[in-house]
């Protein structure tokens, strides 16, 4: 009997999208850790990832990522397909139908601290329009409303900026991401 | 670092941020958030209007049941002869007020700001 060998064919960009997907895995995992004083209200490390793969890959790789990270953050945290996971699913697709569009803003007057403003905003609306609709009366979520928006605003403003030092940051040895 | 186009993202969003606290926190409203359920002059529940819950309260005649929903309350069902407090309805507005007589059992929902400061009755 001869030993069948399957080989899916694997592509630089497959690689390369996985990879990235880990690494935003892993800021999604490290973050789940900390504790949160309302549930809702995180950094979204995570999302530094996606903006970087957007702006240095295009749209497409980084829906890959992002859609990745919400599966396998799922697998990895015991919530798949539990709430939390369709909350998070619901947040980064709005999030990444907003990038679609906000990264055609003209680039000379828009940086990245914009995109990850206007995605904060979209993952929290996205996430709230779902737990109004399925999970929370819409007044309970509707007095807590600011207080989202606000974390959105904040850390949106802080993943931006990190975003600005990172792609002005020289690419370390060994990993420039023209040739990976 | 930060271009033209960001700081009018970050001005738009605070502004933004600003004018959400505001509605959802401080702007007039007669929309109501709470019901109180009176027995004998007396508020036996004190409830906040954000889910369905039903309350059973009893008066002389016997006992009257109270409907909660979001966002709105009524007397669903009471022993006094005219039933005048459950044909009115769904209460929606703070200051509506929905008062069975003969069974001393009152339903009246309260909000950030009411249409009446009190009523007499």
């Amino acid at each position: 009997m001869t030993p069948s060998v399957i080989e899916l064919p694997v592509t630089a960009d497959d690689r390369r999208i996985a990879r990235l997907a880990a690494l935003a895995l892993g800021l999604t995992l490290a973050e789940a850790a900390l504790p949160s004083p309302v549930p809702g209200v995180k950094p979204g490390l995570a999302n530094i990832v996606v903006l970087l793969v957007l702006l240095q890959f295009g749209w497409r790789a980084a829906a890959w990522v992002s859609g990745l990270r919400v599966l396998a953050g799922g697998i990895l945290l015991g919530t798949l397909f539990a709430p939390g996971f369709w909350l998070s699913a619901a947040g980064a697709c709005s999030s990444l139908a907003v990038l679609a569009a906000a990264r055609h803003l003209p680039a000379r007057h828009f940086g990245p601290v914009s995109l990850s403003v206007l995605a904060a905003f979209a993952h929290i609306a996205g996430q709230l329009a779902l737990a109004a609709a399925w999970l929370l009366p819409a007044v309970a979520i509707f007095k807590m409303l600011p207080v989202f928006a606000a974390a959105a605003l904040v850390f949106g403003a802080v993943n931006g900026l990190i975003v600005v030092r990172l792609l002005a940051a020289p690419p370390p040895a060994g990993d420039n991401p023209a040739h990976a | 670092m930060l271009k033209a186009g960001d700081i009018g993202v970050l001005a738009t969003g605070t502004t933004a941020v600003a004018a959400l606290a505001w509605w959802a926190w401080f702007a007039p409203s007669l929309a109501a958030d709470t019901a109180l359920i009176r027995a004998a002059g007396q508020i036996v529940h004190s409830v906040p209007l954000t889910h369905a819950q039903t309350f059973v309260v009893p008066g002389p005649l016997g006992p009257t049941r109270i409907e909660i929903e979001p966002g709105r309350a009524r007397i669903q069902a009471d022993p006094s002869p005219r039933q005048l407090c459950v044909r009115q309805g769904w209460l929606m507005r703070a200051g509506d007020a929905a008062l069975c007589l003969p069974n001393q059992v009152s339903l009246e929902l309260t909000g950030r700001q009411s249409l009446y400061d009190t009523l007499g009755y």
